[in-house]
């Protein structure tokens, strides 16, 4: 096949992604890759390389629209960068010395969480209180409209949020996508921070954490301009149309048919990842 | 300037950046297409990328010769530049503010940013 007839099939792949990424909050990056791999037979490093360009869009792009609404802690959001930052870098050094099998393998396993994870409803707002003085000296806590009144919060569990985000960090550099899953897992579930603001910040972490791990994948020649063209555009004009049907749409059905979609992708990539060796 | 002002002042530049960088990728890309959208893909097993689509650089030095790879590059290098330029403003806005604990913070993200680009 040639680049002409290739790249707008690249384009459609990756929109579709970026709109159900959108849709049901897990993001473009996680689809895009096993989409790429499973249906083209692109190889999962060159994917993986593509990928993770079109999550920074994502979020950069979206960024503007989440902090209108005045959820996202900034102060919360940096401190934590710095787990995911090295995070990402110690996963984008991992991806160069693991075999693809491997690879697929893991990438399989996280978009099994992820098809769990989006079938599930937001969790109600935690309302357990511990003092924490780590909290209070980084100042990690704020307030939220809701209702017309300010809901004031305060993070709790520092040092564990700190080592999901490191974790967080590390799949996201691994594979190329955003872990928003997983760094609403350490904010929402962890720290108890209120769920839209979890989700918020998590959205600005994204872009951040990904900026960490792309300049090494573009170092190791991981990211080819050609394919990550169609990949990164797509991404992103699926994702700002997804985002705006979003408001006030019925998910719920569209969410387990993502499940499901998700879920058989990733026992594909985990076969192909066991079948190669 | 209040907090919120600072961040929605921050996610237009954000989304100006993101904008600028679509743009410069579909140039390159119609450019390239229109060159060697004959040639047949090489997707199925990987090489590693040339050097002078891996560094800042060799990019700049293609996009301005005309490489149209090399503009893709250069769109792709702005879009990764945006949250890093997010993150270098927000340390201005902390400064702005003296709380001089983000600032170091916000920097040690910075320079783990940028380790990782050069």
């Amino acid at each position: 096949m040639n680049f002409l007839s290739l790249t707008p099939i690249i384009f459609v792949i990756a929109a579709l992604a970026g709109f159900l990424g959108a849709l049901t909050g897990l993001g473009g990056g996680v689809v895009v890759t096993p989409a790429l791999t499973l249906l083209l037979g692109i190889d999962l490093r060159y994917a993986i390389g593509a990928s993770l360009v079109s999550v920074i869009a994502t979020s950069s792009g979206a960024a503007a629209a989440y902090v209108r609404e005045g959820y996202s802690n900034l102060r919360i959001g940096m401190f934590l960068e710095l787990a995911t930052t090295l995070g990402a870098l110690f996963g984008a050094y991992l991806a160069t010395r693991t075999p693809t099998s491997a690879l697929s393998v893991v990438f399989g396993i996280v978009l099994l969480h992820a098809a769990w994870q989006s079938t599930r409803r937001s969790p109600p707002p935690s309302t357990e209180r511990h003092p924490d003085s780590l909290a209070a000296r980084l100042k990690l806590h704020g307030a939220y409209p809701e209702q017309g009144r300010a809901m004031e919060y305060t993070a709790t569990h520092v040092k564990t949020g700190l080592g999901l985000m490191f974790g967080a960090g590390t799949v996201s550099g691994l594979l190329g996508i955003g872990s928003g899953a997983l760094k609403v897992i350490a904010m929402d579930q962890a720290m108890r921070i209120p769920f839209k603001v979890s989700t918020t910040t998590s959205n600005f972490m994204i872009g951040v954490t990904a900026a960490a791990s792309a300049g090494i994948y573009l170092h190791r020649g991981y990211i080819d301009p050609a394919l990550t063209m169609p990949v990164m555009l797509g991404v992103l004009m699926g994702s700002l149309i997804g985002a705006r049907v979003l408001m006030g749409a019925q998910t719920h059905v569209l969410r387990w048919i993502f499940a499901v979609v998700v879920g058989v992708m990733a026992v594909e990539m985990i076969y192909n990842g066991v079948a190669k060796r | 300037m209040t907090d919120q002002q600072v961040e929605v002042w921050i996610a237009r530049l954000l989304r100006s950046g993101v904008l600028l960088a679509a743009l410069i990728v579909l140039g390159g890309g119609i450019c390239f297409l229109a060159q060697h959208g004959e040639m047949a893909v090489h997707y199925h097993s990987f090489r590693s990328e040339p050097p002078q689509y891996t560094t800042a650089p060799a990019i700049v030095a293609g996009a301005m010769g005309g490489d149209c790879l090399a503009v893709i590059q250069l769109g792709l290098l702005v879009l990764i530049a945006t949250p890093v330029a997010r993150v270098a403003f927000s340390i201005a806005a902390f400064a702005l503010e003296r709380d001089w604990m983000y600032v170091l913070i916000t920097a040690i993200v910075l320079a783990i940013l940028l380790y990782s680009l050069i």
